[in-house]
């Protein structure tokens, strides 16, 4: 799939902006705070329903405003001309439109258009909480099959229930808190389905991608060490990612999860709080033998949340159109040696943008476009072919 | 601000379901300009629901006697009762004039979140008619969404023990609909729901 033209009305730093774009590399060149991630992350919000960098729509309008609009073009690997258009209020709801049309749900235009960011946060995949690590494999999902947002939704929305009256629970007298009970058995048994859901779609993207950050990362880092990747579900089921298997059965997991929350049933009653269940999942990354999240070097954290997100270009591309790679501030991180190998990978791919504030650090051949910034306004302008490509 | 009156009819009419301030005042200012005849008629209907129509001491539909219509009907299947959660789901099923039994009307369905348990819907009348009527079959109405869904599951386990069967609306594609259109979900319960032709 190819993004053709991008157009910003007050959205972040940029008043009214149009950017034509051609397949293949185009960097985005200009010094810090001029506006280059503010264009991607618009790019990226249109395609996955949230930003890289905030949450909530109204950050993303121009200071002062109370409408920003996104506007994007975009070819199919078929061909055919599309639009998804994103009117973001900052006190209503965020209208969006496909084609012309108006979307019932925000959800119903996800996966119309599909990209893969990378930026400099995303070390935090590696690093950071489980709960990035829970995004990661949910917004790949999301993107790769429009019906898991709608699932992730229901569990969350299930899990609302139980919670709210587990907490109920807490403070009734003894024979209210029997009746309660009985409620409580069939929030379970909602629970348990919803989770199924989640935990199975989450383990066969796990095993799709077992094999292609292995590969990655071997390709990126110095040290080629093998990548080993665990779904740890809070119901204590251990997957490990291999790419041989695909979407796992149901039932085991159900299983799972029924008896994992028959266990801790007097600690949730005492707690008010569901204990087990996607929401408490994580995805443990293995360097070799060790965890990656207290044991990589900030080199290693690089390559790894790298690879992982070049993989999810390989997921994605398995089913229906190839994603548009975003690179927002890549190169400036790796050495000498990894910019080569992921400038072979740019190559690979249809379309590519990339920001750098050094033009010299992205060793790619490509359409130049130069983003400055004038009292508070971004503009961006296209170079000559002529004067373009640095390498 | 309006001055007295103005505004508080505007206050009014905004606390109604649907209705926004903008709509609000929409409406108050057609009120102001409307024929008295009119208003008369609007506020008269407005107290005589309020006066006359309660809830039928069968079913929990809204009636203006003792029992609501369809429960006063002879002709009505007695065995059969569809459970809604509310008055206007029983409307919408009697336009398919598919349904030949009777109704159940919970006045709602289970949402923790709103404080809304079994004991705030008409569960204990549905056993108690349960026990005293000949019904064979209990239809689940419930709207295909979370709490639906688990009003239903509550009531089966209610029910099912009581020897009685137990069903569930199925759910699935619109009639008269492009399969392209339909959302995930829907193709998806739609597939699950399949049945031999």
């Amino acid at each position: 799939m190819l993004l053709t033209r991008i157009e910003l009305q007050d959205v972040r730093s940029y008043a009214a902006t149009a950017v034509g774009l051609d397949a293949g590399v185009t960097v985005l060149v200009g010094p810090n705070a001029q506006g280059k991630t503010n264009l991607l992350e618009a790019v990226h919000r249109a395609a996955t329903g949230g930003s890289h960098r905030v949450s909530g729509d109204q950050p993303l309008v121009r200071a002062g405003e109370e409408l920003g609009v996104i506007r994007l073009e975009l070819r199919t690997d078929e061909g055919r001309r599309r639009t998804l258009e994103l009117e973001v209020g900052t006190s209503r709801r965020t209208r969006t439109r496909v084609d012309g049309q108006d979307v019932r749900r925000s959800s119903d235009a996800l996966g119309v258009l599909r990209v893969v960011l990378f930026a400099p946060e995303d070390v935090a995949i590696v690093r950071g909480d489980p709960g990035e690590r829970r995004r990661f494999l949910d917004d790949l999902l999301a993107q790769r099959r429009p019906a898991y947002a709608a699932a992730r939704s229901e569990y969350d929305r299930v899990l609302k229930q139980r919670n709210n009256l587990l907490k109920q629970a807490r403070h009734l007298g003894p024979s209210a808190r029997d009746a309660a009970a009985a409620t409580l058995d069939v929030w379970t048994e909602q629970l348990v389905t919803h989770a199924t859901s989640v935990i199975a779609a989450r383990i066969a993207a796990v095993h799709a991608l077992a094999g292609h950050v292995d590969r990655s990362y071997r390709d990126l880092a110095d040290r080629p060490e093998r990548i080993r990747l665990t779904y740890r579900s809070s119901a204590g089921l251990d997957v490990v990612g291999d790419p041989d298997e695909g979407v796992p059965e149901r039932e085991p997991i159900e299983t799972a999860v029924r008896t994992a929350l028959a266990e801790v049933a007097g600690d949730e009653r005492h707690r008010a709080v569901t204990l087990v269940g996607p929401h408490r999942d994580d995805l443990d990354l293995d360097i070799g033998e060790l965890p990656a999240r207290s044991h990589s070097s900030h080199g290693e954290a690089w390559s790894l949340a790298l690879a992982l997100k070049l993989s999810t270009y390989e997921v994605l591309a398995e089913v229906g159109d190839r994603p548009i790679v975003l690179l927002d501030d890549v190169f400036a991180e790796l050495d000498e040696t990894r910019r080569g190998r992921l400038a072979d990978a740019c190559g690979r791919w249809d379309q590519v943008l990339v920001t750098a504030a050094v033009e010299d650090d992205v060793p790619l051949e490509g359409a130049r476009l130069d983003v400055r910034i004038e009292g508070g306004i971004s503009s961006v302008h296209t170079r000559p072919a002529a004067a373009g490509g640095a390498a | 601000m309006y001055e007295g009156a103005v505004q508080d009819l505007i206050d009014e009419l905004g606390r109604l379901p649907g209705v926004g301030p903008k709509s609000a005042q929409r409406i108050a200012f057609h009120i102001l300009s409307a024929d008295p005849a009119d208003t008369t008629r609007l506020s008269q209907a407005i107290q005589r629901v309020k006066d006359t129509v309660r809830f039928c001491v069968r079913c929990w539909n809204v009636s203006e006697q003792e029992e609501c219509r369809v429960c006063r009907d002879p002709r009505r299947e007695p065995s059969l009762v569809c459970v809604v959660e509310e008055a206007r789901d029983v409307v919408a099923i009697e336009r398919t004039r598919e349904y030949r039994g009777r109704y159940h009307v919970l006045g709602g369905a289970i949402s923790p979140i709103d404080g809304i348990g079994p004991d705030d819907l008409h569960v204990k009348e549905l056993l108690t008619r349960l026990g005293a009527e000949p019904v064979a079959e209990v239809i689940i109405a419930t709207n295909p969404n979370i709490e639906g869904e688990a009003t239903a599951s509550y009531l089966s386990r209610l029910i099912a023990p009581l020897g009685v069967r137990v069903t569930r609306l199925a759910s699935g594609l619109p009639v008269g609909g492009d399969l392209d259109y339909a959302d995930e979900v829907t193709l998806g319960r739609a597939f699950a729901g399949r049945r031999d032709v």
